[in-house]
């Protein structure tokens, strides 16, 4: 019993450890991407229209990851090319990313795909308590690894100690000769990737089947994950973990009928929301790593 | 390289030409889009934009839909002049529904034309509150106002979804979730034009709109309060220098583009509807946006960019009865245009010039000498 709610509290988080540590690795490079709902819709009604077509859910996977990158290349193009306002651009992407994967999908509504199964680790997952950690599928052990990867790079590697520098002083790190408009290019790509995966994980693993807006938010709760995880990838999986947990406490209170209105359960990851960046947002901004050119648009000067 | 020079001087022409040019390419890429997923372009255009206007009646209907676009775009006009980032008008304006709600539902026999006055009282001060939330969390805490007013558009949509199916729930309605009927004195009548009648659903609501996005153009160009909100948003260290507050602007914005979508609600819930329903607004507070900045953040071209986008709305209904396309799709000629008009934006007020390689290095290397 314990083990499956804890299993189900890290599958709701895998799409949230996703897409906010794309939008970490384009922050970080200063660049606000508001289109992370647009871009994981896209990546899950890509997802599920290869898996349903090739019947490979890995093809949706890869199929879902493009799509995410291919829009987000359209506010690449944007926001980078022609300098225009970040936010704006942002939720253009999300309308234009709803709108189109709303067409994409009409055809496919009430299809039904085998998506990815879990892949059982040996040894490892007949362990106590942290056996379900190895009990997952191809996708959210995917995850796990890009998540400290991404670490490690930002981390300890000269490409990660570039964009970094982008991202705090685009000024300076253009002074110093790197081409801050080609690493943000890159930054952007890579965070549409990620949430196209997130996107492809709604379908492939938690629910079988398409629906227009399907990520109810979940692009929206990302960005508010990054924030949360004071821009640092490793915090970003206890704030998903978090989130996914408080999505399912709302679902055990509701079987369990605890009396209190379901529409006041599922408020419940938005109020946390609310909350955590009351509680983050207060400690001050650079103290706690928000690049200090994020938002900010650069051009070269002559 | 590409290198964006500042223009001197920016002229009206251009000033005008670029929204008409973005509304265009959104049109020839919605076509492309349209082909490229196997719909006859021309048809699908035919059915979105020019057969919603075939019939009379229908110019009535295109009203009705622009007045909650262009009440609430006004209000976020303001809020994007000072440079705060309001996107939950969509919250504000169904906390607004429920202010009028509860006054309506409070006094079922009310016959008094005060109780329609008493409704958008309690709805501007409903969505004003509402809006209120994350100007305090910003000033007070820093929080981000994009997301927490996000959050609590969620969280607004779930409370009148409890409120309707709970405690307001008309008992009489076979276990619908419904509230009751207003009163006759809370509901907003059609509105007959002089030599034509009734066009549509054409109501007195759509006056309001017009009234609304009068004032603020008149505010935002006339007064010194809208001058204090276009200065914190442009040159916020000026403002300060000036003797205006940051956090006061925020507030003041937050509250009237608060009590803009509020209103909204409330005349929306009030004349096309009758009660309060779980879904009260097809996503008007975020289309709302995209008509802020048709408008080039401009109140009074508000009502030209509300009348435009609510065209690609009703275009939606027809073409997704007559072609079946999912109504969605409204969303992707949204999402251009909103594209179209930020490029556009930079192209009025810069030049972009192109320039060799060699020649960049060149220059760089001037303005770092």
């Amino acid at each position: 019993m314990f083990d499956d709610l804890l299993l189900t509290v890290l599958l709701t988080s895998i799409p949230l450890i996703l897409a906010a540590t794309g939008e970490l690795v384009a922050e970080k490079s200063g660049v606000l991407n508001l289109g992370v709902e647009g871009m994981m819709l896209m990546g899950a009604v890509s997802a599920f229209g290869f898996a349903s077509l090739t019947g490979n859910p890995y093809v949706g996977i890869l199929g879902g990851g493009l799509a995410g990158m291919m829009v987000a290349m359209v506010f690449a193009v944007f926001v980078l090319g022609l300098a225009t306002n970040q936010v704006a651009t942002g939720l253009a992407l999300t309308i234009f990313g709803t709108g189109l994967s709303g067409l994409i999908g009409a055809p496919l509504v009430g299809q039904a795909i085998d998506g990815l199964s879990a892949l059982y680790l040996p040894i490892l997952s007949d362990l106590p308590l942290v056996g379900v950690l190895f009990r997952l599928d191809a996708l959210a052990y995917l995850a796990m690894i890009i998540v400290a990867v991404v670490s490690y790079v930002l981390n300890k590697t000269k490409a990660g100690l570039i964009l970094r520098a982008v991202g705090v002083n685009h000024d300076s790190a253009h002074a110093l000769g790197y081409r801050v408009l080609q690493v943000r290019f890159l930054a952007v790509c890579f965070g549409g990737f990620m949430a196209g995966l997130g996107g492809a994980y709604l379908p492939l693993v938690l629910t079988p089947h398409w629906a227009e807006g399907m990520t109810s938010g979940r692009g929206w709760i990302a960005l508010a994950l990054v924030v949360f995880a004071s821009w640092r990838p490793g915090r970003v999986i206890i704030g998903a973990i978090l989130f996914g947990g408080v999505t399912i406490l709302q679902l055990v209170a509701q079987a369990r009928g605890w009396g209190v209105p379901s529409q006041f359960l599922s408020m419940m990851p938005y109020f946390a929301t609310i909350i955590v960046l009351v509680l983050i947002s207060s400690r001050g901004r650079i103290q706690f790593g928000a690049p200090a050119h994020l938002g900010k648009n650069f051009m070269a000067t002559r | 390289m590409i290198i964006l020079q500042p223009r001197k001087h920016v002229s009206l022409r251009l000033t005008i030409a670029v929204p008409v040019l973005s509304v265009l390419v959104t049109l020839a890429l919605g076509g492309v889009i349209f082909a490229l997923l196997g719909y006859n372009p021309v048809q699908a255009l035919y059915e979105f934009f020019i057969a919603p206007l075939a019939r009379p009646d229908q110019i009535g209907n295109l009203f009705v839909k622009a007045c909650p676009l262009i009440i609430i775009g006004t209000g976020l006009i303001f809020c994007y002049r000072a440079n705060v980032w309001n996107i939950g008008a969509e919250g504000q304006l169904i906390l607004g529904a429920m202010g009028a709600g509860w006054v309506a539902l409070s006094f079922p026999e009310a016959e008094s034309r005060f109780l329609i006055l008493a409704m958008a009282v309690m709805a501007m001060v409903g969505g004003a509150l509402w809006g209120l939330i994350p100007a305090i969390l910003k000033i007070r805490f820093k929080t981000n106002e994009i997301l927490v007013s996000l959050m609590l558009t969620y969280i607004a949509a779930l409370l009148v979804d409890w409120v309707v199916r709970g405690p307001w729930r008309d008992p009489m309605a076979f276990g619908f979730p419904l509230t009751r009927t207003y009163p006759d004195a809370g509901l907003i009548s059609r509105m007959p034009l002089p030599g034509i009648g009734y066009l549509g659903q054409l109501h007195w609501g759509v006056l309001v709109a017009f009234v609304v996005a009068l004032a603020g153009w008149f505010y935002l160009s006339r007064m010194l309060g809208g001058f204090q909100i276009k200065l914190m948003g442009d040159a916020p260290r000026a403002g300060k220098f000036a003797g205006f507050h940051q956090g006061w602007v925020t507030i003041m914005v937050m509250m009237i583009s608060g009590a803009l979508a509020g209103l909204a609600g409330m005349i929306e819930v009030s004349a096309n509807i009758g009660m309060l329903q779980p879904h009260i607004s097809f996503g008007y507070g975020f289309t709302a946006i995209i008509v802020a900045f048709l408008a080039r953040l401009n109140p009074m071209a508000a009502i030209a960019a509300g009348l435009v986008v609510a065209l690609a709305e009703l275009g939606g209904d027809a073409a997704q009865i007559s072609m079946n396309i999912p109504k969605v799709v409204t969303g992707i000629f949204k999402g251009i245009l909103l594209f179209m008009l930020l490029a556009g934006e930079t192209l009025t007020r810069y030049q972009i010039i192109w320039i060799g390689r060699s020649q960049a290095s060149t220059t760089t290397a001037k303005t770092k000498g």
